[in-house]
C-alpha cells in the first residue's frame, strides 16, 4: 500500500475535523477525496504530510509512519497545498531551483518529469511568482511539488476556483503523471472530477461516507432518478416540492432531478400533476445517476 | 436607458498600459433577469465587473448600471446595487447579528428598518440558533447564504455575485440557487459569475468572455444549438479552450 490510514482523528477545540477515518491507496493509484469545504480534507492531507499529528489511529505513507518516520516521508512526498504557498518574491525559475536544492537535487536531474507542465510557464521564468495568473501559479506549484521525483503526490484542492477549461487541462496532466508511476491523492469539491479517479472516498463533516470506484458508488444509489423539465424552472421546483410523494428534488443543469418515495412510481401521474399546475412543455425522462446525486443522498 | 434594462454597456474597454483586459464589450441586462457572466480565469470578467460596480474607471465606452453612468455617478451605483464575492463576504470576528447591523448601517438603513430586516432574515434562513455565533465559526455554505441575504438588505435593483458557490457542498449550492430564483422572481436582477457549468444552465441568459471579448451571448438553450453541444460545459470548452501547447486534441480526458 502506498498510503494506509487506520482510524485517524483530529479535533480543534470543539470541532472534530477528522473523525475515525480509514482508507488505503494502492501504489500507482489516483485516489480522490471528494467533499465540500469544511469536510476535513485539508486536515487529512496535513496529517499525511506530517504537518499535523493525529490524535488517534495510525497512518503510513510510502511505507513510513507519519509520526515516527516523518523525515523520510518529507523526502518522499510532494505536497501542493490548497493555498498558494510558493515564494511570491522569487521568480518562477528561482522557486523551482530553491525546491530542487532543498531536496538535494537539480532541475536538470528530474526535468523529464515536469517537462510537460513546466514548458507552459517557461516563457515567464523571469517573472515573480506573485505576478503570475492563477493557472500559471498552479502549474508552478505542481512543478515544485514534483521536482524531487516523489513517490506519492498530495494535491489539496488543486482546481478550486479554476475555470472548466483549465480544470480539464489539469486533470490531463494528472493522468500523465499517474502513468509515470506516481501515486496521487487528490481532493476536490467538484463532483464531476470524481469520475476521473480510480477510486474515491466521499467525505463530509470529518467522516467518510463511502469508498469505492466511481462506477460502484453510482450503482449503489437506491432510487430511479427522473429528469424533469418545464418552461419556468423556479415554479417547477416549487411544484415538485409540494408533490406529496416526492423524495428528493434537486436542480441539475437544465433539468430537475426528481425521485419518488414509492417503488411503483408512474411518471404519467407526475405529468398530470404538473399539467394541472399549469406548467408548459413538460418533459419527464428516466436518467443516469451521477456522483453528485449519490453524494447528496449520503449527505442528507 | 430603456425602462426595463438595468445594465446597458456599449463598447466598454479597460486597458492597463498596453494590455487590453476588457476589449469593447456590448450587452444589456433586463430587469429581473438572471444573467450569467462566464469566462476562463484571466478572460477579463473581474475587470469588467469592477467597472460595472463603480470601483474601476473604464478607459473608453459607455455603461449605465441601475440608471447611473459609471463615469459620472459611480457613488450612486454603489448605493443602488448589492455585491457579494467569495473572497470577502462578511466579517469573521463579528456575529451574524452584528454583521447584519453593520452592513445595514453602511447602506444607511434606519435602526428600526435594520431590526425588521434582521427578523425577516432570521426567520427565512432559520438562523435563530446561530444569530449570536461568530461568522468565522460557520460552514462556508451558511456564510454564503447569509452574505447573499445581506447583499439584498437595502433592496437593490441588481445584485452582483462573484463566484458565490465555489467550494460549497452540492446541497447548499442548490439551496443557494433557489434563493437566487426567488429574488429574481420578485424582480431583483441577478448578475452572476460561476465555474460550475450546471449553474450556467440556471441562468436566463449567459455571456462567455474570451480574451477580453464577449464571444457568445444568448439563452443556454440557444447557445447549445449554436455550438451543437449537449451541455453548457461543452459550449464553454469549445469556445474558451485555448489550444494546449503540449497536448494533442484526441488525448483529452472527459470531465
Amino acid at each position: 500500500m502506498s498510503i494506509s490510514v487506520k482510524n485517524i482523528s483530529k479535533s480543534f477545540k470543539k470541532v472534530t475535523a477528522v473523525n475515525d477515518v480509514s482508507f488505503e491507496v494502492k501504489e500507482g493509484e489516483l485516489f480522490g477525496l471528494i467533499g465540500p469545504d469544511g469536510a476535513g480534507k485539508t486536515t487529512i492531507f496535513r496529517m499525511l504530510t506530517t504537518l499535523l499529528i493525529p490524535e488517534n489511529g495510525s497512518a503510513t505513507v510510502a511505507g513510513f509512519d507519519v509520526v515516527d518516520d516523518y523525515k523520510e516521508i518529507r523526502n518522499n512526498v510532494g505536497y501542493m497545498p490548497g493555498k498558494f504557498s510558493l515564494y511570491q518574491d522569487l521568480t518562477v525559475e528561482e522557486n523551482l531551483d530553491f525546491f530542487a536544492t532543498i531536496f538535494g537535487t537539480t532541475i536538470e536531474e528530474n526535468y523529464e518529469l515536469i517537462k510537460d507542465i513546466y514548458v507552459q510557464i517557461e516563457p515567464f521564468k523571469k517573472r515573480r511568482a506573485g505576478k503570475l495568473s492563477g493557472g500559471m501559479k498552479q502549474k508552478l506549484a505542481l512543478s515544485c511539488a514534483l521536482i524531487h521525483k516523489p513517490k506519492v503526490l498530495f494535491l489539496d484542492e488543486p482546481t478550486t476556483g479554476v475555470d472548466p477549461v483549465s480544470r480539464k487541462e489539469f486533470w490531463e496532466m494528472l493522468k500523465r503523471l499517474q502513468q509515470k508511476g506516481i501515486t496521487i491523492l487528490v481532493s476536490t469539491p467538484y463532483m464531476d472530477e470524481a469520475a476521473l479517479c480510480d477510486r474515491i472516498a466521499l467525505i463530509q463533516d470529518g467522516k467518510i461516507l463511502q469508498i469505492d470506484t466511481p462506477q460502484e458508488i453510482i450503482k449503489h444509489y437506491p432510487k430511479k432518478i427522473y429528469d424533469v423539465r418545464a418552461d419556468n424552472m423556479y415554479r417547477l421546483i416549487e411544484s415538485l416540492k409540494s408533490f406529496e410523494h416526492h423524495y428528493s428534488v434537486y436542480p441539475f443543469g437544465e433539468f430537475v432531478h426528481y425521485t419518488d418515495k414509492r417503488d411503483d412510481f408512474n411518471p404519467q401521474e407526475l405529468q398530470l400533476y404538473l399539467e394541472a399546475k399549469d406548467h408548459q412543455n413538460i418533459k419527464i425522462e428516466i436518467t443516469t445517476t451521477t456522483i453528485e446525486d449519490t453524494f447528496m443522498e449520503l449527505a442528507k | 436607458m430603456k425602462n426595463n434594462n438595468v445594465i446597458e454597456v456599449e463598447n466598454l474597454t479597460k486597458k492597463f498600459g498596453d494590455f487590453t483586459a476588457v476589449n469593447s464589450i456590448t450587452f444589456e441586462v433586463k430587469k429581473g433577469e438572471i444573467f450569467g457572466f462566464l469566462g476562463a480565469n484571466g478572460a477579463g470578467k473581474t475587470t469588467a465587473m469592477k467597472m460595472l460596480i463603480g470601483i474601476s474607471k473604464p478607459t473608453s465606452g459607455k455603461a449605465q448600471v441601475a440608471g447611473f453612468d459609471v463615469f459620472t455617478h459611480p457613488e450612486d451605483i454603489k448605493k443602488n446595487i448589492g455585491y457579494m464575492s467569495q473572497k470577502f463576504a462578511l466579517y469573521d470576528d463579528l456575529t451574524v447579528k452584528e454583521n447584519i447591523t453593520f452592513f445595514g448601517g453602511i447602506y444607511g438603513l434606519s435602526r428600526a428598518k435594520i431590526k425588521e430586516k434582521r427578523c425577516e432574515l432570521v426567520e427565512e434562513l432559520g438562523l435563530k440558533e446561530i444569530v449570536n455565533e461568530l461568522v468565522g465559526s460557520l460552514p462556508l455554505g451558511w456564510k454564503q447564504k447569509i452574505s447573499f441575504s445581506i447583499a439584498l438588505l437595502h433592496s437593490p435593483t441588481i445584485v452582483f455575485l462573484d463566484e458565490p458557490t465555489g467550494g460549497v457542498d452540492p446541497i447548499t449550492r442548490r439551496q443557494f440557487w433557489e434563493m437566487i430564483y426567488k429574488s429574481a422572481n420578485s424582480g431583483t436582477t441577478i448578475f452572476v459569475t460561476t465555474h460550475y457549468m450546471d449553474e450556467a444552465e440556471y441562468c436566463d441568459r449567459v455571456s462567455i468572455m474570451v480574451d477580453g471579448k464577449i464571444e457568445a451571448l444568448d439563452t443556454p438553450k440557444k447557445l447549445k444549438l449554436q455550438f451543437k453541444a449537449a451541455t453548457m460545459d461543452e459550449v464553454f470548452l469549445k469556445l474558451a479552450r485555448s489550444p494546449s501547447p503540449t497536448l494533442p486534441e484526441e488525448k483529452g480526458v472527459n470531465i
